[in-house]
C-alpha cells in the first residue's frame, strides 16, 4: 500500500462515516462488557438494522469504567457528543428515539466534569471513538500514515531522530529513554534482530495496557513496525498475558487485517522492509514482565531472569539484539512520527515528556482510565479528576507502581507526577496503576499484601529474593497479628536492605519498596502493633532520627 | 535443530491429541512452542497429566524435566483435574482494598475449599487471580468465564449455584 492509496482509503471511510446522521458508540472494553455492554450493542443493532442514518458500532474504553456500560452519541455536523451511563439493553428504544432530540436526563453523564476536561489524550486519542475490530476506522483516524510515510520518505536514522527529539521515556516503569534503547539495538551488527512488545501487565491494579490493546490495537502494531524499521528488525513478538482474552482476540484480528492490507508482511509499501508479528501468551508469572525473564518465556522455558549485562539490546532473544518496549511506549510512537518529536516534547515536564495513562482504582469515586500530561499533581489526579474518596471517608494514601512502588500520604499530594519526583519520595511511576486508600486500610496489612504477592511470584532463582521475601512476609504477618516485637521490626528493616541490594532482578530489588515506603510515612502504624512498644519503642526510633 | 525421529504415538486414541499435534506442527515442532502446546493441552483436557507431559516432551524433543519444570513454573497450568465449574477470584490490589478477602472467606465457609482447591465432588474449583484488570468493578470474580463486578458474598454464591443448576 502506498501513501496515496492509504489517503484515498481514509477519505472513503471518512465520507462513509459522515454519511451517517447519528453515530452511536457502545464501549466494548472489558469493564463495560462485564457490566452488560454486549447486550446493549446487540439490542441497538437489532433495532437499527440496515438503517442508513444511524451507525451503531462497538468502541474501545471510554475511560469512566465506574459508570459503565457507556454509550456515546454524536450527530453529523456537531462537535459535541452526548455520553450516557449505566445503559441497559432496555434503554435502546429510548436512546434511538431521542437521537437528535433532547438529552435523556436519567442516563446522561455530563462530560464537562474535570474527569474528562482535565485529560489530554495522545495514547488514548482513538480509544472509545474507533471500532478496534476494523482497520478502516483506524486508517480514517490517520492510522498507518506514520508508518507508510516513514517507510517511503524517511531513513531509519531519521525515525530514530524524531523519537530522540520527543524525549520519550519507557512507560513500563523504568523510565529509560526510548531513543537510547533503540539506538543501541540499531547500532548492533547482524541481520537478525527482534522487536518485542511487553504486554505482560502484571501489576495488580493496572489495566492501561489492556485498555490500549483492546481499544486501539493497530496503534501498537504501527508502533512496533516503526520501531522495527528504525532498529533493523524483521520479526516481532507481542508477549501478552493469557488473562486478557479480549485483548488477545482483538490483537489477533488486527494483525490479520494489517497483513491483508500489506502493512505487515514482506516488502511493506514495496520497500525492502519486511516485518511480521507473532503473539506469545504468558501463563501467569509476574516475573515475566522483567525483560530477560520475558525472553526466556518466549523461548519456551521457565520465565527466570538472567544477569545483565549483556542487555537484551546486545544479546536478547536467542542471542540476537532485541528491542523490548512496553505497550504504552510503542503506542506513543505513531503520533510522535506523525506530528514530530518537537511537538511531543512541548508536553509534560523538562525530564518527563508527554502524557501518562493511569488506571484509577480503590477508594475513589471515578474509577477508570485517564491520560494526563506529565507534571500534573497527585492532588489533581485523585481529587479533581478522580472525584476524591467516596462515602465522606478521609484520604489516607495513594499507592503507585504496584508491588514495586510505594504508598504516598497526603503531604505529598502536591508533588508533580514525573519519574524523578516520585522516586525521590520513595515510590515509582511504575506502569500506571494508582490505588487510593482511605482510613479503613491498615498500612501494615497493605505492606503484607504486597509482600505476599512478591513471595508467591518470586521465581526462586536467587536466594535473597526467594528466602528474603518469605522471611519478610512472616515478619509482616507477625506484626500485623500484633505479635511482633521491636527486634522483628529491626530485622525487617535489615532484610529490606539486603533483599533490595542483593537480588538479581527488578522483582527482588523493588520488593521491599512497599514496606520501606509505609515504614517511612506510616511508621506509627507499625509501632502501635508491636507487643513491647511501651518498653522498647525508643531504641527503634533512635537510629531513624540519627540517620 | 535435531533430526526429528519417529513421531511419538499419542497416549490413547482420543481425538483431542490430533488437535494438539496440529498446534505443534504449526510451530514446526520447535522447542520454543512448548508453552503454546501446554496451553493447548490444558485448554482441551483441563489439566496436564503425566501421559500428556510425556507426549509433549517426546514430540518436541525435550527432556521430561523441562516440560515438568515449565508446567509447574507458571500459575495457569494445573497438574490436577479442575472442577466442572470454576470461580476465579481476583486478588489484585483494588479488589483487596474493596473486600476480596470476604469473597474468599465466603467460598471457604460455603464450599469448604481454599483458593487453588477443588471440591471433592469435582463440581467447583476456586482459583485466585493476580489481577483480572477489572479494577473499576472491584471486588470482581469470574465464574465460568463471566466477569462479575462489585460483588458481595451472597451474589457470588448465588451465581455459582445458578451455573451449577444450569449444568445439571
Amino acid at each position: 500500500m502506498q501513501l496515496d492509496e492509504l489517503n484515498e482509503l481514509a477519505t472513503k471511510v471518512q465520507q462513509a462515516q459522515q454519511a451517517c446522521d447519528h453515530v452511536v458508540r457502545v464501549c466494548m472494553a472489558a469493564s463495560c462488557q462485564s457490566s452488560g455492554a454486549a447486550a446493549v450493542l446487540e439490542s441497538l443493532r437489532s433495532k437499527t438494522g440496515d438503517c442508513q442514518h444511524v451507525c451503531v458500532h462497538g468502541a474501545g474504553c471510554m475511560g469512566l469504567c465506574a459508570a459503565g456500560p457507556l454509550v456515546e452519541v454524536s450527530q453529523r455536523g456537531r462537535a459535541e457528543t452526548v455520553l450516557y451511563q449505566h445503559v441497559t439493553a432496555d434503554d435502546a428504544d429510548d436512546l434511538l428515539a431521542h437521537l437528535g432530540g433532547p438529552v435523556i436526563q436519567r442516563l446522561h453523564c455530563p462530560t464537562d466534569i474535570p474527569f474528562f476536561a482535565r485529560q489530554q489524550k495522545i495514547v488514548l486519542e482513538n480509544s472509545g471513538i474507533i471500532d478496534p475490530e476494523q482497520i478502516d476506522h483506524y486508517i480514517a483516524a490517520e492510522g498507518y500514515q506514520a508508518l507508510v510515510t516513514a517507510l517511503t520518505e524517511m531513513s531509519p536514522a531519521e525515525v530514530l531522530r524524531e523519537v530522540d527529539a520527543s524525549g520519550l521515556r519507557g512507560r513500563g516503569g523504568g523510565g529509560y529513554p526510548a531513543a537510547l534503547k533503540w539506538a543501541t539495538v540499531a547500532k548492533m551488527p547482524g541481520e537478525q534482530k527482534f522487536v518485542i512488545c511487553n504486554a505482560d501487565e502484571g501489576d495488580p491494579g493496572a489495566f492501561m495496557d489492556r485498555a490500549v490493546l483492546e481499544s486501539d490495537p493497530h496503534r501498537v502494531i504501527e508502533g512496533m513496525a516503526l520501531a522495527a524499521y528504525a532498529v533493523g528488525a524483521s520479526h516481532g513478538f507481542v508477549y501478552v498475558r493469557a488473562e486478557y482474552p479480549l485483548a488477545i482476540e482483538r490483537l489477533t484480528t488486527a494483525i490479520r487485517q494489517a497483513t491483508k492490507y500489506g502493512l505487515l508482511g514482506s516488502n511493506i509499501c514495496d520497500t525492502r522492509f519486511s516485518f511480521d508479528i507473532e503473539i506469545r501468551l504468558g501463563a501467569g508469572a509476574f516475573v515475566c514482565g522483567e525483560e530477560t525473564a520475558l525472553m526466556a518465556s518466549i523461548e519456551g522455558g521457565r520465565g527466570q531472569p538472567r544477569p545483565r549485562p549483556p542487555y537484551p539490546a546486545q544479546s536478547g532473544l536467542w542471542g540476537y539484539p532485541t528491542l523490548i518496549n512496553n505497550v504504552e511506549t510503542l503506542a506513543n510512537i505513531p503520533p510522535i512520527l506523525r506530528r514530530g518529536g518537537a511537538w511531543f516534547a512541548t508536553i509534560g515536564t523538562e525530564k518527563s515528556k508527554g502524557t501518562k495513562v493511569f488506571a484509577l482504582a480503590g477508594r475513589i469515586c471515578n474509577t477508570g482510565l485517564i491520560e494526563v500530561p506529565m507534571g500534573i499533581t497527585l492532588r489533581d489526579i485523585v481529587f479533581t479528576i478522580g472525584g476524591g474518596v467516596p462515602d465522606a471517608a478521609r484520604f489516607k494514601a495513594v499507592q503507585t507502581g504496584g508491588p514495586s512502588g510505594g504508598c504516598l500520604p497526603e503531604q505529598f499530594l502536591d508533588l508533580p507526577v514525573d519519574y524523578d519526583t516520585l522516586r525521590q519520595v520513595g515510590s515509582i511511576m511504575g506502569s500506571g496503576g494508582m490505588i487510593v486508600m482511605d482510613q479503613t486500610s491498615s498500612m501494615v496489612d497493605v505492606a503484607r499484601y504486597f509482600m505476599e504477592f512478591c513471595m508467591d511470584e518470586s521465581c526462586g532463582k536467587c536466594i535473597p529474593c526467594r528466602a528474603g521475601t518469605h522471611q519478610m512476609h512472616e515478619l509482616l504477618a507477625k506484626i500485623a497479628r500484633g505479635q511482633g516485637t521491636c527486634r522483628d521490626l529491626a530485622l525487617l528493616e535489615e532484610l529490606c536492605e539486603v533483599v533490595s541490594a542483593m537480588s538479581l532482578c527488578g522483582l527482588g530489588q523493588t520488593a521491599p519498596n512497599p514496606v520501606l515506603s509505609t515504614l517511612r510515612h506510616f511508621r506509627e502504624e507499625y509501632l502501635v502493633k508491636l507487643q513491647d512498644r511501651d518498653t522498647a519503642a525508643a531504641p527503634v526510633d533512635a537510629p531513624e532520627t540519627a540517620s | 535443530m535435531a533430526l526429528q525421529l519417529a513421531k511419538p504415538a499419542p497416549p490413547d486414541d482420543d481425538k483431542r491429541w490430533k488437535m494438539i499435534e496440529v498446534t505443534m506442527r504449526r510451530n514446526g515442532y520447535a522447542s520454543h512452542a512448548l508453552i503454546e502446546t501446554l496451553h493447548r493441552v490444558q485448554g482441551l483436557f483441563g489439566y496436564l497429566d503425566e501421559p500428556a507431559m510425556h507426549f509433549v516432551a517426546d514430540s518436541l524433543g525435550l527432556p521430561l524435566s523441562k516440560v515438568y519444570g515449565v508446567s509447574t513454573f507458571y500459575h495457569l497450568f494445573s497438574l490436577k483435574p479442575q472442577g466442572r465449574h470454576t470461580c476465579v477470584i481476583c486478588t489484585g490490589t483494588a479488589c483487596y482494598i474493596k473486600g476480596a478477602g470476604e469473597l474468599i472467606e465466603g467460598i471457604r465457609s460455603h464450599y469448604g475449599i481454599e483458593l487453588g482447591q477443588t471440591t471433592p465432588d469435582l463440581e467447583l474449583s476456586a482459583i485466585g487471580a493476580r489481577c483480572i484488570g477489572a479494577c473499576g468493578l472491584a471486588p470482581a470474580a469470574v465464574v465460568d468465564g463471566e466477569v462479575l463486578g462489585k460483588l458481595t458474598v451472597e451474589r457470588l454464591i448465588a451465581k455459582i449455584e445458578e451455573v451449577k443448576r444450569h449444568a445439571t
